[in-house]
């Protein structure tokens, strides 16, 4: 699998570490009322689906960036990558 | 159906082998059922096996999108072992070690269980320390265990690389001499024909695309051979789990994860045993065709598609070189993969869910194979008796939310490292 990387092109998945799914970027607020049981969804729960999905790959053999993958779980395709910084700062981390 | 012996493979010898019955029926899906069961691979045929001959509930249906046992059940490589030392897996692994041992009587079915032992190899002072426990909680529990040092090591496997050049040195192993290997497809073929003779009807190309609902309680299945109405469901679909569960408006601790198996050329007698490499994560054994089954670490990112990539086909044979120099020149015959439902703390569940008439059996990994019967029995009895198995009842859902992961390497909630 190649991973388009937004600063360096076409890099090989090996040089990759894989996290899971992108939402894990968005931690529970802990003074919530319920964060406890938000903190269980956040850490345990997932939607594992079968086709798109975003997920969080941290370039660990490059640049040390984290990347917001979008990669088809049925097929392995890549549809987009983005530098999860950017989509962090954007607000739009899911 | 004819019960398999001597006398009738002598039968049918002299009578040309042109009369033995067909192993299982091919039935009509009935409208109804007690139980049905999605997914035929080796734990949903056991569950139905068990239903029907330990809890007299024959009125039952194993319900397979594609063929039985297509699955998990005949991709893996096939390590049956119980050397397991968390409080809720130990006696779970040992149950089924010893439903192995007589699975074949059992079934009336010869599953070629082997017992030629497991080493686990242990590559530091450290790693032997965590090994000399677990064979002690092992043996505290009534367990075989045994470890090795170094020079015994060698003397039993004497074509691994103690060289100084060895990529991690051989320390020693921990044995378990009851562990061995089974053949795949016969435990699936074993189970279908024994749960088939017990009245169970095995539906093949029927795909469960959803469910049927009263309220809401699950009532049944829609299939792609039209509803099929049950008392209570129960999934039993490996790495598929996560998204029958989403049509039920279930969120699980799962991920699917792929992991890939490979065969070599065959050899002649080499490998009589199990030999696995914690260090680089890899294990062995030789086939009774004489391929080595190698197998590694998973792809490491979630799919569904049932194929690797070739990292790890490269990380699993340099592995096979780092222990055994001598296999460096060997061709592999065949490569494959299969999908696991990863969970968060890689055991599994056996369970109700929170969907009134819906029941869970998932989130083995991809190392349950071995717990093939154990997870028929303790489903069965879950599935008849609406309690858990004294020998599952650690394998709940609520377990994570309660703090009580079962995580017997240690991890967390990373399933792509269990
Ligand atoms: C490469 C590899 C190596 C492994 N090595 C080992 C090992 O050495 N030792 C060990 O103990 N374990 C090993 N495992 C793990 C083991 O194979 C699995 O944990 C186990 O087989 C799961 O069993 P199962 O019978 O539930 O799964 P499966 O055989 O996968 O059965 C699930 C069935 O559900 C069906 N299904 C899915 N969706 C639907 C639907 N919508 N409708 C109807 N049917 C459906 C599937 O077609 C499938 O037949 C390995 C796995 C792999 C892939």
């Amino acid at each position: 699998m190649i991973i388009n990387h937004p600063l360096l092109g076409p890099r090989d998945a090996a040089e990759f570490v894989y996290l899971g799914d992108a939402s894990l970027m968005v931690r529970p607020d802990w003074q919530d009322e319920n964060a406890a049981e938000k903190f269980y969804q956040y850490m345990y729960l997932r939607d594992n689906p079968a086709g798109r999905q975003r997920e969080l790959w941290y370039h660990e053999q490059g640049d040390r960036s984290w990347l917001i993958v979008t990669r088809d779980t049925t097929t392995h395709e890549i549809s987009s990558v983005e530098l999860a910084r950017d989509v962090a700062l954007a607000g739009k981390g899911k | 159906m004819s019960h398999y012996s001597a006398f009738s493979i002598f039968r049918n010898a002299l009578s040309g082998n042109r009369h033995w019955p067909r192993v299982w029926r091919n039935p009509h899906p009935k409208p109804s059922y007690d139980v049905v069961i999605v997914g035929a691979g080796g734990h949903g045929l056991a569950t139905a096996y068990y239903l029907a001959k330990e809890h007299g509930i024959h009125n039952v249906a194993v319900i397979e999108k594609g063929w039985l046992g297509g699955g998990n059940t005949v991709r893996n490589t096939t390590i049956v072992r119980s050397n397991y030392m968390m409080p809720g897996n130990t006696m779970f692994y040992e149950r089924s070690m010893k439903l192995w041992e007589n699975l074949s009587q059992d079934i009336n079915y010869n599953v070629m269980f082997s017992q030629r032992g497991q080493y686990n190899l242990c590559h530091s002072p450290g790693q032997m320390d965590t090994a000399r426990r677990r064979g002690n909680i092992m043996r505290a529990n009534g367990i075989d265990a045994e470890l090795f040092d170094r020079a015994e090591v060698q003397r039993r496997l004497p074509y691994l690389d103690y060289s100084p050049n060895a990529r991690f040195p051989i320390h020693g192993a921990i044995y378990q001499s009851r562990a061995g290997t089974a053949r795949h497809d016969a435990v699936a073929w074993g189970y279908a024909r024994a749960a088939d003779r017990q009245g169970v009807d095995i539906i093949q190309q029927c795909e469960v695309t959803g469910y049927l609902r009263d309220g809401d309680r699950i009532t049944g299945v829609e299939t792609t051979r039209g509803p099929i109405r049950a008392g209570k469901v129960g999934l039993a679909v490996a790495g598929h789990t996560g998204h029958l569960a989403a049509m039920a408006g279930l969120r699980l601790p799962i991920e699917t994860h792929v992991l890939q198996a490979f065969v070599t050329e065959p050899l002649k007698p080499m490998v009589d045993t199990v030999i696995s490499f914690g260090a680089a994560h890899f294990y062995v054994s030789q086939s009774d065709k004489g391929g080595l089954v190698l197998g590694g670490d998973l792809d490491g990112y979630n799919s569904y598609a049932q194929r690797g990539g070739l990292p790890m086909v490269e990380h699993t044979l340099a592995s096979a070189k780092a222990l055994m120099p001598s296999v460096s020149r060997l061709k592999l015959l065949r490569h494959w993969a299969g999908v696991m439902d990863m969970s968060m703390d890689g055991s599994p569940f056996i369970t109700k869910t929170s969907v009134d008439g819906l029941y869970l059996n998932g989130g083995w990994c991809y190392g349950r194979f071995k717990a093939t019967p154990a997870s028929g029995w303790c489903y069965a009895h879950l599935l008849a008796k609406d309690e858990p198995h004294t020998h599952a009842a650690e394998f709940r859902l609520d377990r994570l939310a309660r703090g009580a992961m079962i995580d017997e390497k240690g991890v967390g909630a990373q399933p792509n490292l269990h």
